[in-house]
C-alpha cells in the first residue's frame, strides 16, 4: 500500500481548497450524509436546470477522502443530467470497489484520483458518502443517508 | 522530531523486553513496518500464557460443566468455578457467589439495568450517570426509563474532562435510585475519583455501579476497599479472551434481583407449573457458560499478577508522561482530557487533519491507534469535535513505540497539512 495512491496531489489540494463550499441558498434539493464510523457529515446542495444540475454545492466536516471526493463530485455533475449523473455514480461506484472494474480513466478526469481509495477498504466509504448522498438530493429523500 | 532526541527509558523495574516476548502478536510487521500496538484501550493483545491455557483446556479438559459425573466434567467445572475463586481474589470480592460471568462489561450493566433496576423504578425516580460514559453505560439505562418512566440524569464534565463533583452533588437527591459511573473513561483516560462520590452516594443510600472495564487492566481494583454496590469488567481489555467479563454484585443485592435470562443451569427444579431458580451465582447463568473464555481469563489474571498490578500501573505511568510530552511537542496537535489523574489514553487532534486520516497514515507505518467517536459520542459533542484519534498503551509497549508514533504523526503532517 502506497500512501501516495490514496493521498494523490488531485485530493490532497481538493481537501484543502474544497471547491463548491457552503450552502446554497434556494437550493432545489439538499440531503445529507453521515458515516457514524468515523463522524463524517456533509449536506449536499442541488440546483436544476430542467433535467440538468446547474450548480451543486455542500458543507460538512470530514476526512480528506470524504472532502476531497465531495469537493470533486460538485465539479463533476455540473451541467449533467440526471441520466449522466446515474452512469457516473455507478462508474465511481465500481471505481472503488471493484479491482478489474471496467471504468475508462481517462473520461473520468479528476475523478480517477479516486481510484487509489479501493487499495484501502476501510476508507471506501468516506469516498462514498457524498455520492450516495447525491442519489439521495436527486431522489429527494428526506431520511438523512448513513453509511452503516 | 530530531532523531538525536534520546529515548527516555523506565526507572520501573519492568522487563519490557522479555514481556514482549509472551505477545506472539507483537512479534509481527505491519505495512512492512515492525507493529506498534496502541489500540489497547478498545482490545489489549494476548500472551502465550492466556493463549496456551484455552487450547491445553480444549485438548485435554473439555466437557460441559456442573452436569456430568464424568471426570471430564468434573475438571471443566473445577477449571470454571476456580476461575471465579481467581476472579474473586483478583477484584478482592468477600464471596465467589457475588462473581457472575457475563460476556462482557457491557451485558453487565445490561443484566444490573434489567434485572436490578427496571424492577425497583418508577416515574419520579431517577439514574445519575456523567457525561463520560462509555455508550455502554448510557443506552441501557435509557432502556430502563423507557420501560420504567424514570428519568436518567448526567453529571456534567469540565474542559479537562472531569465530572464536576459541585453538579454531582446537586444533581444527586432522594430521587436518585443509582449512581452508574466509569472508574476510567475510555475516551479521554480520566480516572475518576470515584471514592468521593461513591461516599456521597452511600451517605444518600444510592447504590453504586462501577464500569470498570478501562480500570481493571491498568491497576490494582478492590471492589470492598471502593465499596462500590456493582463492577463491570471485560476480559479482553485484560490480556484475556473476548465474549467473557465480570459483573460483581454486592450479595444482598443480587439475592434480591430476578434472573434476566432462562434456562438451564440458572434452575434448580423445572415443571410447568412451577420453576425454583438456582443460588447465587448461577442463578444469573443461564445456558452452557464460556468454560474456555473463564480459563483464559484465569490465565490472563494470573499473568498479570506475575507482573504486578502496582508495577503495571506505575510504568503505564511512565509511558504516558513521556508519551504526553513528546505528543505537546508535535506543531497543531491538541491533547482532548487533561484531567489531574490519567491512565495511559490519550485522545488527540491534530490542526488540518481529521482523525480518519491520522488513522490510515498511521497504520502504513505499522503504528495502531483508534480513531472515531471511541463509543462516547456526548464526549466529542461537549468538546466539539466529530471525532479524535486515540493513543492507548500497555504494559508491553515502550518509549521507543511512542517515538515510533510522534514519527508517523510527522509523516501525517507533512503530507496532508
Amino acid at each position: 500500500m502506497d500512501l501516495k495512491d490514496l493521498y494523490r496531489d488531485v485530493i490532497v489540494d481538493h481537501n484543502r481548497n474544497p471547491r463548491n463550499f457552503g450552502k446554497l441558498e434556494a437550493a432545489d434539493s439538499h440531503a445529507e450524509g453521515h458515516n457514524p464510523l468515523c463522524g463524517d457529515r456533509l449536506t449536499l446542495y442541488v440546483n436544476f436546470d430542467g433535467d440538468r444540475i446547474r450548480e451543486a454545492k455542500f458543507e460538512g466536516s470530514g476526512c480528506a477522502i470524504s472532502v476531497a471526493s465531495a469537493s470533486l463530485l460538485t465539479e463533476a455533475v455540473k451541467g449533467k443530467s440526471r441520466e449522466e449523473v446515474r452512469r457516473l455514480f455507478d462508474q465511481i461506484h465500481a471505481l472503488l470497489t471493484q479491482h478489474d472494474a471496467d471504468v475508462d480513466l481517462a473520461g473520468l478526469g479528476k475523478l480517477a484520483a479516486l481510484s487509489g481509495v479501493r487499495e484501502f477498504p476501510a476508507r471506501v466509504k468516506c469516498a462514498s458518502l457524498c455520492w450516495h448522498t447525491l442519489n439521495a438530493a436527486l431522489s429527494n429523500a428526506t431520511q438523512p443517508v448513513s453509511t452503516e | 522530531m530530531s532523531a538525536a532526541q534520546p529515548t527516555m527509558t523506565s526507572t520501573t523495574a519492568l522487563d519490557v523486553a522479555s514481556i514482549r516476548r509472551d505477545f506472539p502478536i507483537l512479534e509481527q510487521r505491519i505495512n512492512g513496518k515492525p507493529l506498534v500496538y496502541l489500540d489497547n484501550a478498545a482490545s489489549s493483545q494476548r500472551p502465550r500464557a492466556v493463549i496456551d491455557a484455552i487450547r491445553s483446556y480444549y485438548e485435554t479438559d473439555h466437557a460441559n460443566v456442573h452436569r456430568g459425573v464424568h471426570t471430564l466434567s468434573q475438571r471443566a467445572t473445577d477449571a470454571y468455578e476456580g476461575a471465579r475463586d481467581i476472579v474473586r481474589n483478583f477484584i478482592n470480592a468477600g464471596d465467589t457467589r457475588e462473581i457472575i460471568f457475563v460476556r462482557g462489561t457491557t451485558e453487565a450493566i445490561n443484566l444490573v439495568a434489567q434485572s436490578y433496576a427496571r424492577p425497583r423504578l418508577g416515574p419520579g425516580d431517577e439514574i445519575l450517570i456523567s457525561a463520560l460514559e462509555h455508550h455502554a453505560n448510557i443506552v441501557p439505562w435509557q432502556l430502563v426509563c423507557e420501560h420504567t418512566g424514570a428519568a436518567l440524569k448526567v453529571i456534567p464534565i469540565d474542559r479537562h474532562g472531569e465530572i464536576q463533583y459541585e453538579a454531582f452533588e446537586r444533581l444527586i437527591g432522594p430521587r436518585t435510585k443509582l449512581l452508574a459511573l466509569a472508574h476510567v473513561s475510555n475516551a479521554l483516560g480520566t480516572i475518576v475519583p470515584v471514592d468521593k462520590f461513591i461516599a456521597r452516594a452511600r451517605e444518600l443510600g444510592v447504590p453504586v455501579l462501577l464500569d470498570g472495564a478501562q480500570a481493571v487492566p491498568h491497576g490494582p481494583v478492590d471492589v470492598r476497599a471502593l465499596d462500590c454496590d456493582f463492577y463491570c469488567f471485560s476480559a479482553h481489555k485484560m490480556c484475556g479472551p473476548t465474549g467473557i467479563g465480570v459483573l460483581y454484585g454486592r450479595r444482598e443485592l443480587l439475592e434480591e434481583m430476578p434472573p434476566w435470562q432462562g434456562g438451564g443451569d440458572m434452575i434448580l427444579t423445572v415443571s410447568f407449573e412451577k420453576t425454583t431458580y438456582n443460588q447465587l451465582p448461577w442463578k444469573f447463568e443461564a445456558g452452557t457458560p464460556h468454560i474456555s473464555g473463564a480459563v483464559g481469563l484465569a490465565a490472563a489474571i494470573r499473568y498479570l499478577q506475575s507482573i504486578g498490578m502496582e508495577r503495571i500501573a506505575r510504568y503505564e505511568r511512565e509511558l504516558l508522561a513521556y508519551a504526553t510530552e513528546r505528543l505537546q511537542e508535535v506543531p497543531g496537535l491538541k491533547i482532548i482530557g487533561t484531567a489531574a489523574q490519567k491512565a495511559a489514553v490519550i485522545s488527540f487532534t491534530l490542526e488540518g487533519i481529521h482523525p480518519h486520516d491520522i488513522g490510515t497514515i498511521l497504520d502504513t507505518e505499522g503504528v495502531a491507534i483508534r480513531t472515531g467517536h471511541h463509543c462516547a459520542m456526548p464526549v466529542m459533542d461537549f468538546f466539539q469535535v466529530p471525532a479524535t484519534a486515540r493513543a492507548s498503551l500497555a504494559f508491553y509497549n515502550t518509549f521507543e513505540e511512542i517515538d515510533r508514533l510522534i514519527a508517523a504523526l510527522e509523516r501525517a503532517r507533512s503530507l496532508l497539512s
